[in-house]
């Protein structure tokens, strides 16, 4: 037995000394082979993107990665990046370069997942302006902005060939139609059962409602809290007007899974969306046309949220030095952005790319346009505690409960949330 | 190697099986052996060679207890396969490591972040906090150049000091900065391209983008101090003059506003720097707050007040799920398995189709159903009810989806219990006179309730915490207008997931807490249904 005993031991320990040799073989093979080549030694850009973006991204990778002898790896994130790459940063596996929407800055920033960069006066010059404001955070510029996107209404021209000047020329036209059994639906605007804060925002604010002030340099204030001030009751009351018990062109049933789909099928003539739903209007054939949300006759006018897709460089990266080289150098020309453009069509924030391809484009313009009032998404932390109950109120008044009571309860929730 | 092993191995044999003297079984009963020797061998080996694997980041994140106890178990573990004593430990140790690992970590680790204050904003450790507010306040000095930079060693490029040479882009006049500040070179001395970056210099290395790359730590960190503030690098090519905005001071343990003046003290309690008019920094840090989150969710009123409802509803939503499934699935088992039904195998596995499917598909196809206006629910039947819309027609919609959902499980574990009963019990009732129904509720139901009621206990716990079946489908709708953080169908799982992740960003600690206490509701719920059945199986035994 005892033997037996010894060799197993002999045995495990050869196991074992073949899998450590293994490992230093490796070691010895990455040191060996490095050494006189800069391409290995340079490290490595780790770059992290949805799964559009980050196809996109890889040939402008590689090259950068080619010119400057570098490794560049770009890795698809398909869902819940901002988390992901939170938890990821915080145990040290995180990218250097992060991908991203422009209103994940407060969250990033409290959580010191990213690093301001510094852009040089002729670099922001090159981008549009409401996109360099949505990156400014506490007054640092936190990332390199290259597309933007807003809401817009798209119109089948077909079955509405003018543009309507205000919510209720929308609503007479869409009743017209609706009598005339050309449509079922007189508007598609995404509410659903728990109501859409980011597709209602251009009516609640032409309604004269507002999520927070702004302080003296311009930057949203998180004390000022517009939900359940008195603006805001009334703004929810016309969209209860609006609403199942009076209109009936905001509807619970049309919610973010079937509202694209109920314009592509021609159950209805107006659609609120945005660039992103163009692929699928198209692929339905249908004649479009994409104007600005029209707002209330007489009141404010309708500004839609502006989103920015941003380049981050990641606080906890490894390589920080060539990430911000990456992001403050090499994403600011336009090739890459005019690429990102073709993977997805969203008007690029860099001023010479919308130039470069605004001409094979005619939405582009359209959409810019559509989105001249728009402001730029809050990055306040705050905004987190907005989302939810401001939805869920929006949907609660649509479907006929008392405006003033729902809209000063969901004032009440938010402000508590917010500390 | 192997040839010693097995002759070790062989050894043993005559002595333990005498009795076999055939040389074919006796060479059977070798192979066998000597596999199972090289199995452990191998299976030992991996063990060893993964804990020195796991061992290197230990020691290097100095984590003294992990490695202690990773190096305890795994003394552990070779003690006990390599010693021939012990025997039911080695039938016990694998899954009792797992069983660790899996489960009593997960566990511990959700108990001990339920004393934290882990979230957004709270993630890392203070040091982390002080770094990120120190970065985020560098802001470039007003109207200072911005200049071309190269980076430059005057030794190795790989191990020797960096320093920066800067171009002004107005003048192209070059200077070296390192540690101590800057100093003009001789325009003769250096090369510069059109752009300003210094492609040559005397005396000094340029470093080419890999070799600077492979240093970006060190260059990160770098800074040339100015009168006004300091040199740093954006990237590898441009460098800026800038200047810290916040400072954090050890001495007193606070960060100081440079312009303003403003001090943030550290509040160890919070995790956070707060100012004396009670202003907190964003950048906190991960800190003990003992039982806060405990207390928070019973005496919060906009947590603790609807809580009772949701737990009420949790139950009526678990019992009627658990119990409608069982009752459909149980009598359509009975009635497939009367031998005078034809084409039985078609209808089970017709019925069986609905088990088969993705649930998550499932549930979001349901919900479509029920939609008001373009649902196929409201279409058929013609009327056009609100079904998410009211908080009764809501719970009942969930519940017929779990109605579909899960009975064909419960059908197909009644056919078998069925099938294990004898059929001769069933034939006795007969002979006694009972009526069917009797027979059944006398005979056949109890012997299946022996079999099912673990399974139905089960079934009761997984659906109290049925998360997918809430959150695919209403995500908690209706909610009442006047609290809008609580509906109708909520679970108490939803409930803590939106008060956990949905409202004001993650709140991992508050979470944990919430858990531990539906943790608490469905041991006591499960220890008492046990309990109560193993008196069951006294009675029918």
């Amino acid at each position: 037995m005892r033997i037996r005993t010894a060799g197993v031991i002999a045995a495990s320990m050869l196991c074992l000394a073949g899998v450590a040799a293994c490992g230093d073989s490796k070691d010895n093979d990455t040191k060996g082979g490095s050494a006189p080549s800069a391409a290995a030694a340079g490290g490595e850009l780790v770059i992290w993107a949805d799964d559009k973006r980050s196809a996109a991204l890889k040939p402008f990778a590689e090259k950068f990665g080619k010119e400057n002898g570098v490794t560049v790896k770009v890795q698809a994130i398909s869902k819940d990046q901002q988390t992901t790459f939170l938890t990821a940063s915080q145990q040290g596996s995180g990218p250097d370069v992060m991908v991203g929407a422009h209103d994940w800055i407060g969250n990033l920033v409290q959580n010191g997942a990213i690093d301001p960069v510094q852009l040089t006066a002729e670099q922001k010059s090159g981008i549009a302006e409401n996109a360099i404001k949505a990156v400014t955070f506490n007054g640092q510029t936190y990332g390199v902005p290259y597309a933007t996107e807003n809401l817009g209404l798209i119109r089948n021209t077909d079955l509405a060939p003018a543009a309507p000047a205000t919510i209720e020329d929308l609503v007479t036209a869409g009743k017209k139609l609706k009598a005339e059994k050309k449509v079922s639906e007189i508007l598609c605007l995404q509410v659903g059962q728990n109501g859409d804060a980011y597709h209602s925002y251009p009516l609640y604010t032409s309604a004269g409602g507002y999520l927070f002030g702004t302080t003296a340099n311009g930057d949203y204030d998180p004390k000022d809290l517009g939900v359940g001030k008195p603006e805001s009751v009334a703004a929810f009351k016309k969209l209860a007007a609006l609403g199942e018990k009076g209109d009936g062109a905001l509807k619970r049933s049309i919610s973010d899974q079937n509202s694209i789909a109920t314009f592509t099928g021609k159950k209805c003539a107006y659609l609120v969306s945005g660039p992103w739903a163009v692929t699928d209007v198209k692929k339905a054939n249908i004649k479009y046309d994409i104007t600005a949300v029209p707002g209330f006759a007489g009141g404010k006018p309708a500004t839609p949220f502006l989103g920015v897709q941003t380049f981050y460089v990641a606080a906890k990266g490894k390589n920080k030095a060539l990430a911000q080289e990456f992001v403050t150098n090499y994403v600011t020309t336009p090739d890459l952005a005019v690429a990102l453009y073709n993977a997805e069509p969203r008007p690029p924030a860099l001023t010479a790319a919308l130039d470069q391809v605004k001409g094979a484009d005619a939405d582009l313009e359209k959409w810019v346009a559509a989105g001249k009032n728009a402001v730029p998404l809050p990055a306040i932390p705050a905004m987190a505690a907005i989302w939810d109950p401001f939805g869920k109120a929006e949907s609660a008044v649509i479907g006929g409960a008392d405006p003033e009571k729902t809209i000063t309860a969901a004032g009440k929730t938010i402000s508590s949330q917010i500390k | 190697m192997t040839t010693q092993l097995g002759g070790s191995a062989s050894r043993a044999l005559p002595a333990t099986d005498p009795g076999r003297g055939s040389e074919p079984a006796h060479r059977k009963e070798r192979s066998v052996s000597a596999f199972g020797l090289a199995v452990k061998i191998v299976l030992l080996g991996l063990l060893v060679s993964f804990s020195v694997w796991a061992a290197f980041p230990l020691i290097a994140g100095e984590h003294w207890v992990g490695l202690g106890i990773l190096v305890a178990a795994t003394a552990l573990l070779l003690y006990a396969y390599l010693t021939p004593r012990h025997i039911p430990a080695k039938y016990l140790l694998p899954g009792t490591v797992f069983l660790v690992i899996f489960q009593l970590f997960p566990v511990l680790y959700t108990a001990s972040t339920a004393f934290t204050n882990f979230g957004d904003g709270h993630r890392g450790s203070k040091q982390d906090a002080v770094v990120a507010i120190q970065t985020a306040s560098v802001t470039q000095v007003p109207g200072s150049t911005e200049y071309a930079l190269s980076i430059a060693t005057t030794g190795d490029p790989a191990t020797g000091p960096i320093v920066f040479l800067i171009t002004d882009p107005a003048s192209k006049k070059v200077s070296v900065g390192d540690g101590f500040g800057l100093k003009e070179l001789p325009a003769g001395d250096v090369t510069v391209t059109s752009s300003g970056k210094v492609t040559a210099a005397r005396g000094y290395t340029v470093l080419n983008v890999g070799q600077a790359s492979a240093r970006s730590k060190e260059i990160t960190e770098f800074v040339v101090p100015t009168a006004g503030g300091a040199i740093r690098s954006t990237g590898l090519s441009r460098a800026y003059e800038g200047k810290a905005g916040r400072v954090y001071d050890a001495a007193t343990d606070s960060i100081r506003d440079t312009t303003s003046g403003k001090v943030w003290k550290a509040d160890e309690s919070l995790g956070a720097f707060v100012a004396s008019d009670g202003e907190k920094l964003a950048q906190g840090w991960k800190v003990n707050v003992g039982f806060a989150n405990f207390t928070r969710a019973l005496t919060d009123d906009s947590i603790s007040g609807p809580f009772l409802g949701t737990l009420v509803w949790n139950f009526v939503f678990a019992i009627c799920s658990t119990g409608f499934t069982f009752l459909l699935g149980m009598f359509i088992a009975v009635a497939l398995h009367s031998s005078r039904v034809r084409f039985r195998n078609l209808y089970r596995i017709l019925l069986v189709l609905p088990y088969a499917m993705p649930s998550f598909a499932m549930l979001l196809v349901w919900r479509d159903m029920f939609n008001t206006d373009f649902g196929l629910i409201n279409n058929l039947l013609g009327i056009h009810t609100n079904w998410f819309g009211g908080a009764m027609t809501a719970r009942i919609a969930v519940i017929l989806v779990q109605l579909w959902l899960g009975y064909p499980y419960m059908f197909l574990v009644c056919t078998g219990a069925l099938q294990a009963i004898p059929g001769e019990l069933v034939d006795a009732t007969k002979v006694d006179g009972a009526s069917p129904w009797k027979g059944f509720r006398a005979v056949t139901l109890p012997l299946l309730m022996i079999a099912l009621t673990p399974l139905l206990i089960s079934s009761f716990a997984f659906n109290f915490n049925n998360f997918n079946a809430i959150w695919l489908t209403t995500e908690g709708a209706p909610f009442p207008a006047d609290n809008l953080t609580n509906g109708a169908t909520d679970l108490l799982i939803t409930y803590t997931y939106r008060l956990a992740f949905g409202a004001s960003g993650a709140q991992y600690g508050f979470a944990a807490a919430i858990s531990i206490f539906i943790f608490l509701i469905v041991a006591v719920v499960s220890t008492i249904s046990f309990r109560r059945t193993r008196h069951q199986e006294e009675v029918y035994s």
